[in-house]
C-alpha cells in the first residue's frame, strides 16, 4: 500500500480525476476537475486553528504573500492575490485543491504545494518525506478561508 | 461589421473612462516608487536593471555611501594590509608581482568569475586568490568565509567600483554559464521555488516586510546588517536555498560558482559597488 501511494504521487497529481497521493505519510485524495471535493480527514476543519496555521511562519505563512483580513498582523505580502472574499469567490473544493497543490491548476505558480512531499528537488534532510502542513491543518485552513466572505 | 465597430468603440470608451477614474483616485505610492524618489539611486539603474542599492532603505544607502561609516571597510583594510604582507615559502606578497592594487587590479573584479585555461575551470575571485597563494606564494589557502579572504576579495573588487560588470560567457565559459542558468531556473526545496520565481517574477514586490530585489550580485562581498559582518555571495546563496528548505551547497562549489557567473551576466553593465551594505 505504501508503495502504491508513493508511485501514484507525481503522476496522479498531474492527471485530473486520477487518485493522487502526497507521500507515505500523506493521505490519498481524488482530484475532480481541478478541485478536491472530499475532506482529507473526514473531520470538519476548525477555522480558528486554520487562522493560526495560516499565520504561523513555519506552516501556512500565508501572510508572506497574501493580504488577509488579519489587521493584528503587520506587513502583509503582495505576491499573491488578496484573500479577503476568497470564501465567496471559490468553493471549498477549489480552495482545498489550491492549498494542497496549486501547481495542478497553474504549473508556473510560485505558491508552494502545502500537502505534497514528492517530486521535489534537494529538500533539506529534516523536511524530506514531510508535507508543509498536515491533512487536518489543510482542512482547518480551508475552513478558515471559507469564512472570508465578501 | 458595423455592430462590431460599435462594440469595440463602446468597449474602448468604457476602458478609457475606467482608466480615468483609476487615475483620478489618490493612489498610494509603491515601495519602489518611494525609493526611486531618492536622487542617489539613479547611478544604480541601467535600463530595467537595478542593483540592491535601489531596493535598500535610505538609511542603509547612507551607510554604504560613506566609506568611513561603511563597516565593510574594516574588512577592506584587512585586505589592503595583507596585499603587501609576505606570506608562504616563496617569500612573496601580492604586491611582489602586482605592485599597487589600485593600478594593477583596476577593473579585474568586474570580470569574475572567469574561465582559466590553466586550471580548465571557472574560477571565482576567491579561487584565483587561493590559486595564487598556493602556487606562486607557496602559502596556505584561506578559508572562503575567513576575514582574510573576505577582506582580500572586497579590496580587489573595490578597485573596480563604479565600473560596469563585464564577465565573459562565450567560448570556454559557455557551459558554466548554461549550468548557472539552469540552476537559477530550477525549482528546489520543500517550498519548490527557483531563484527566478522571486527575483525575475516578483522584484519590487513586498514579501511580508521585505522588498524583493532583482537579486543582483555586484555589491558582494557585502556588509549585511543581519549578519553583523561582511559575507560572500555564496553565503547569501546558502541562505536563500535554506529559506526554501533546500539543501545548500558549500561555498566555492562549482554549482555556486556557475550561478555566480549567471548572476554577474544578469548584472552586466550595472556598476560594481563592492563593498555594499544590505539588510
Amino acid at each position: 500500500m505504501k508503495y502504491q501511494l508513493l508511485i501514484g504521487a507525481v503522476l496522479g497529481a498531474a492527471l485530473t480525476g486520477a487518485i493522487a497521493a502526497g507521500s507515505a505519510n500523506a493521505v490519498e485524495y481524488k482530484i475532480v476537475e481541478d478541485t478536491v471535493p472530499q475532506s482529507l480527514t473526514g473531520k470538519p476543519g476548525d477555522p480558528a486553528n486554520g487562522k493560526k496555521t495560516a499565520i504561523n511562519r513555519r506552516k501556512g505563512n500565508c501572510l508572506a504573500c497574501h493580504d488577509m483580513p488579519i489587521p493584528e498582523q503587520a506587513d502583509h505580502g503582495q505576491v499573491g492575490p488578496p484573500l479577503l472574499g476568497v470564501g465567496s469567490r471559490l468553493s471549498e473544493a477549489e480552495l482545498r485543491m489550491r492549498v494542497i497543490d496549486s501547481k495542478v491548476i497553474n504549473p508556473d505558480t510560485i505558491m508552494p504545494a502545502f500537502y505534497r512531499s514528492t517530486g521535489l528537488h534537494r529538500v533539506l534532510k529534516k523536511w524530506q518525506g514531510k508535507t508543509i502542513v498536515s491533512a487536518q491543518e489543510v482542512e482547518d485552513i480551508v475552513a478558515y478561508l471559507m469564512t472570508l466572505k465578501e | 461589421m458595423k455592430r462590431t465597430i460599435i462594440r469595440v468603440t463602446v468597449a474602448v470608451g468604457a476602458s478609457v473612462l475606467l482608466a480615468a477614474c483609476v487615475a483620478a483616485a489618490p493612489k498610494e505610492k509603491t515601495a519602489l516608487e518611494k525609493r526611486l524618489e531618492d536622487p542617489r539611486v539613479k547611478n544604480y539603474i541601467v535600463g530595467e536593471k537595478m542593483t540592491g542599492y535601489v531596493f535598500a532603505t535610505a538609511a542603509t544607502r547612507t551607510v554604504q555611501d560613506d566609506d568611513f561609516e561603511n563597516p565593510a571597510f574594516l574588512w577592506v583594510d584587512i585586505g589592503e594590509e595583507n596585499w603587501s604582507k609576505v606570506d608562504g615559502a616563496a617569500g612573496k606578497s601580492c604586491a611582489s608581482c602586482h605592485g599597487d592594487a589600485p593600478d594593477s587590479m583596476k577593473g579585474v573584479g568586474a570580470t569574475y568569475p572567469k574561465y582559466s585555461g590553466e586550471t580548465k575551470k571557472l574560477m571565482a575571485l576567491q579561487h584565483r586568490i587561493n590559486w595564487e597563494r598556493e602556487n606562486r606564494m607557496k602559502a596556505k589557502p584561506w578559508k572562503w568565509e575567513s576575514d582574510e579572504m573576505l577582506g582580500m576579495t572586497a579590496y580587489v573588487k573595490l578597485q573596480s567600483r563604479g565600473m560596469p560588470v563585464n564577465v565573459k560567457i562565450d567560448g570556454p565559459a559557455k557551459p558554466f554559464y548554461e549550468a548557472g542558468k539552469k540552476f537559477y531556473n530550477q525549482r528546489r526545496g520543500m517550498l519548490d521555488m527557483a531563484c527566478a520565481n522571486c527575483h525575475v517574477d516578483y522584484p519590487a514586490t513586498m514579501i511580508r516586510s521585505n522588498l524583493l530585489s532583482q537579486g543582483m550580485p555586484n555589491g558582494f562581498p557585502t556588509y549585511r546588517l543581519k549578519w553583523q559582518k561582511v559575507g560572500s555571495l555564496h553565503r547569501r546563496f546558502r541562505g536563500c536555498n535554506k529559506q526554501v528548505r533546500a539543501a545548500p551547497y558549500k561555498q566555492g562549489t562549482d554549482e555556486y560558482t556557475n550561478l555566480e557567473l549567471f548572476l554577474m551576466d544578469r548584472a552586466r553593465d550595472l556598476p560594481m559597488e563592492t563593498p555594499s551594505v544590505r539588510m
